[in-house]
Order: structure tokens, then sequence, then C-alpha cells
């Protein structure tokens, strides 16, 4: 670039103009951005989000208290006890996560042994208050009876690669 | 009239300054509107990463990496799966690598966009951080489709990675970086000629390479200087010996060269990346040793020793033989090191990180002396500063 050649552009603003026609040009381009919460992006099937406790299809819970979870979990989340129930099965007595400490690291679905403790498909899960993230067996049941048709179809689509 | 002593201003900026990239305090003595001392106080997002690292186990602690430089957190995984490699002579099998440096490289360029958009930012230019972050988020939906979570991975485990990712994914990174370059020069259109831009960025905080050598720099900062030092040449990990790219260099070392080598390495990057695609081969992610890393699930469901691996994994972890070791890796923002001390247990016994940032952060003073308050955004901004990793 000459000096002639650089002075013109200097004068001229050419750096200024054709940037701002780049942004012209970006404006009558299609949007991107997406009207949440009415059109949301998409999600994978190993996405880690909301924690749930599944049960078996007989409408057992799959949980049987081997504790996995609550050892491997970085964060300490996972709180767990167990007593044999009356058919002398063993099944947990208390499962609470605390969603306030829980890193959505995802060990614990890693870890379980029967795929009853997964992270769901679920990041709306935001509340007015502190307490109602401390998750106690009975909210996290719940959420797996609400979601077990997507947590079944993610982890069949998953399998292959775990 | 007697003369008077008129005592130097002190101005405190941040921590809640939008441009102080983070919790950075810094205690800024103004002679006028020229910078005499500017003083970084730092330590406001200070978890205790090193301590709590020493209670958990190896596969526990690498969520806590991700923590660190949270804008790249493929690279921190991977320094500290090298360490503990090397500690435990595990062997990575090739497309686990393979993967790896495609993550790597992503991250990379995650790193590279929200810096330049940031800095442009900082210094005034708002255009590029809308248009930076549509391309954030289409990487980090490749992170999310590979492992789960849009950020904080967790994805690189010593001996390999969590989940094999599937030929679709791979495919569509490959048609990414076709249109990447597009991106980038558009960025280039706004910034790299702008008289704005370059009135604020040229000839401010430049440093020799003397100097950069003596503050301790690397990555980027320090190649701005003229010497192209890159670890991924000079101690190649996983498959980067393999890999054809160059070091992008420049001369001058201020602020405006800072941001060139950045624009020139997400060039390079996408060659690797590209590279990375074409060779990946078939075959397992993680090292076939149970004792190292989890048999896959199907196994464990069929097999009552694989799943006696699988019990000892997730409770005990993995006992890494006594020694020590200092790995590195080139993070997007210089030379990120783990040294890791093992006592045989199955904790680390001291895990010392060697943060990029913190190295740079420290020449904040020398760079800014002599020039003006907005000179010092510009600055902050050029180093790339996280302080995540800064305060660990």
């Amino acid at each position: 670039m000459g000096v002639i050649d650089r002075g013109i552009r200097s004068i001229f603003l050419a750096e200024l103009v054709s940037g701002m026609a780049l942004t012209l040009r970006y404006f009558f381009r299609q949007k991107v951005t997406l009207n949440y919460p009415y059109e949301k992006g998409p999600l994978s099937p190993r996405f880690r989000g909301e924690h749930a406790l599944r049960r078996y299809p007989n409408g057992e819970e799959r949980c049987f208290a081997c504790k996995l979870c609550e050892a491997v979990c970085p964060a300490q989340a996972i709180t767990i006890e167990a007593e044999p129930r009356d058919d002398g099965s063993r099944r947990t007595t208390r499962y609470d996560i605390d969603m306030v400490k829980c890193i959505y690291c995802g060990f614990c679905q890693e870890a379980c042994p029967v795929d009853a403790i997964v992270e769901g498909p679920n990041f709306e899960f935001a509340t007015e208050t502190r307490e109602e993230l401390l998750y106690d067996k009975e909210k996290l049941l719940t959420n797996g009876d609400r979601w077990e048709t997507e947590l079944a179809a993610r982890l069949e689509m998953t399998a292959p690669y775990r | 009239m007697s003369e008077q002593q008129i005592k130097n201003f002190t101005l405190n900026f941040g921590p809640q300054h939008p441009a102080a990239h983070g919790v950075l305090r810094l205690v800024l003595e103004m002679d006028g509107e020229v910078i005499d001392r500017s003083d970084p106080h730092i330590g406001l997002l200070h978890r205790g990463t090193e301590k709590l690292i020493e209670h958990k186990t190896y596969m526990q602690a690498v969520p806590y990496f991700d923590r660190l430089d949270y804008v790249a957190p493929q690279n921190q995984e991977h320094a500290f799966a090298i360490a503990v490699e090397k500690l435990a002579g595990m062997e990575v099998p090739p497309r686990g690598q393979y993967i790896r440096v495609i993550y790597a490289e992503l991250g990379r360029l995650l790193n590279h966009i929200f810096n330049i958009c940031a800095y442009a930012m900082d210094v005034g230019a708002m255009t590029p951080m809308l248009w930076g972050f549509e391309e954030r988020e289409k990487l980090m939906e490749f992170c999310e489709r590979a492992c789960g979570a849009r950020l904080h991975m967790g994805y690189f485990r010593p001996g390999g990675v969590a989940m094999d990712i599937s030929q679709r994914l791979i495919d569509d990174i490959g048609e990414w970086c076709e249109n990447y370059p597009k991106f980038i020069a558009d960025l280039e259109t706004l910034l790299t000629e702008n008289r704005i831009f370059k009135q604020r960025t040229v000839d401010i905080g430049a440093i020799t390479q003397e100097q950069a050598l003596d503050w301790g720099f690397s990555g980027p900062n320090l190649r701005a200087t003229g010497l192209a030092w890159d670890i991924r040449k000079s101690q190649p990990y996983d498959v980067y010996d393999k890999m054809d790219f160059d070091i992008p260099v420049t001369k001058h070392g201020d602020c405006y060269d800072r941001y060139l080598v950045r624009v020139y390495e997400m060039y390079e990057s996408l060659k690797i990346v590209k590279q990375c695609i074409e060779r990946i081969p078939p075959g397992p992610v993680a090292c076939d040793d149970h004792k190292f890393a989890p048999p896959s699930r199907a196994n464990m469901k069929q097999s009552m020793e694989a799943l006696i691996h699988h019990f000892k994994l997730y409770t005990e972890g993995y006992h890494v033989p006594a020694g020590e070791t200092y790995s590195v890796v080139e993070a997007p923002k210089g030379e990120f090191g783990v040294f890791l001390i093992s006592d045989g247990s199955n904790k680390p016994y001291r895990c010392k990180i060697r943060a990029p940032g913190f190295a740079h952060l420290q020449a904040l003073d020398m760079l800014s002396q002599g020039h003006m308050l907005a000179d010092v955004v510009a600055n902050i901004g050029s180093l790339d500063i996280v302080f995540g990793e800064i305060d660990r």
C-alpha cells in the first residue's frame, strides 16, 4: 500500500465506511436470537440438567442405596441413608441432593450402576427460596416420574457411547 | 507565592468495574490523568482450589480445573490429565488423544473469541461482542454434545476422555470450521484497520522481549514480542507433534500486536482442528486399564469383574505411584502448568497450579506506568486476564 493510497483511504475514512457497511449488511440478515421462553435452542441427549430418580417399569424404585453417587460427588451434595425395607430389600430412607452445592459434573449418573440417579434435560428449575433447592427423595422421584419418557430415550441414545 | 506540593490522587478501579474482567481491584495512583503506579489487589475470587484438590480423588479433581480459567475450561483439564497420566504411566489411545486435541483447540477458539471481543468492547467497539457470542454459542453447543455441559465440561479424564463422540458431531465441527474464517474476516474488517481501535491500542503497553521473559510472560503475550515460543511445538503433548501448524509472532509487543497474534492463532487452531477431523481414527477413547479408567457401562452390567472395578473407581478412586511431576500445556492464555506430588495414595499430596494470568497481571504496573487512565483498560483487556485462574 503506497503513501498516496494510504492517504486517500485515510481521508475518505475507508476502514470506518467498510466497517459500517458490514454492520449494515448484518442488519438485514436473518436474526439469530431466540424468543426465550417461547423458543428454545436444541439440547443434546447428553445435557446435564436437573436430577431425577428413576423407577423400574413396574413402579419399583431403582436406587438400592449403594451410595456410589454419594462417594463420588466432588461437592458432597448428596446425602443417603438406608435401611432394609419390610420385605427385606435394601432401599434408601433418605436421598437428599443439595442443588445449591451441586456442580452438575455428572459423576453421579456415571457412577450409578442401575441408572437410578440421572441428570435430566430440565434446566428451568429456578426457585424463589433457597430451601426449595434442597431436594429430597420425594421431589427427585417426582422428577423421575415426570421426565421418565425423555430420560429413557436419552439413556438409549447415549448408551452406545458410554 | 511559595511552591505547593500536590499530592497524587488515589483512584480505586473495580472490583465492580465492567472493564476489570471479573473481580480485579486496582488501586491507581494518578498524577493528573497519568498513571504513576497501579497496584492490583487480588484474591476476591479465591476458593482454595489447590487445597480442595488435596482432599479429592484424582477423578474428583477434574471439575475443579474447569473452574479455574472458565473461559476455556478444556485446556486446564488437559494439563491435569497429562500430569496424572505421567505419574501413573497411563497410555491414552489415539482416538482419545485426537478428541482431546480437537476440544483443546475449540477451547482456544472460545478463549480468543471472548478475549478479542471483550477487549474490543473495553476500548469502545460494541459490535464484535454481539457477533462473537454467536460463534461462542455454536462452540458451546459442540461442548454440550460431547459431554453434556456447555462450559464446565468435566470431559478430559486422566487416561482419555469421558465419552466417545459421534461421527455426526465430528462432521458438524468440520462444517463449522469451513464457515468460521468468514467470521474472523468480518471481525478484522471491524477492528484491524479501524482508526479508533488503533489509536487506543498501538504503542500502548509495549513490552520488549527481554522484559516479557523477565516478567514470566508466555502464550500470545510473549509471542507478540517476537519470540516464537509455543509449548505445543517445543514440548508436544498428545498428537500435537503430528500436526502441521505455524506459530504466529509479531514484533512490537504492544496491545495491538497482542490482538493480532490472537487473530492469527485462531486460523492456526482451525488448521489443527481440520487435520484432527481428517485423521481421527476409530477405537477406544480411554485407556483400557480398568484400574484407572472405568469399564464401559454395557460391560459393567454384564461382568462381575468390571462391576468390581467400577465400584472401586467410583468410591476409592485409583492409587497413583509416589512421585512428582510438572506438566504444562499451551493454554490459550499461556503456559498452564500443574505441579503434582503423589504420595502413593488415591489423593494428590500437593497440586500447585501455575496460572499464566497471574504472571501477566504482575506486569500490569510496569505496562501502565506513564500511560493514561483509559489505557489501563486496554492493557487489562490485551493481557487476557481471567480471575478464576489468578485467584484459584
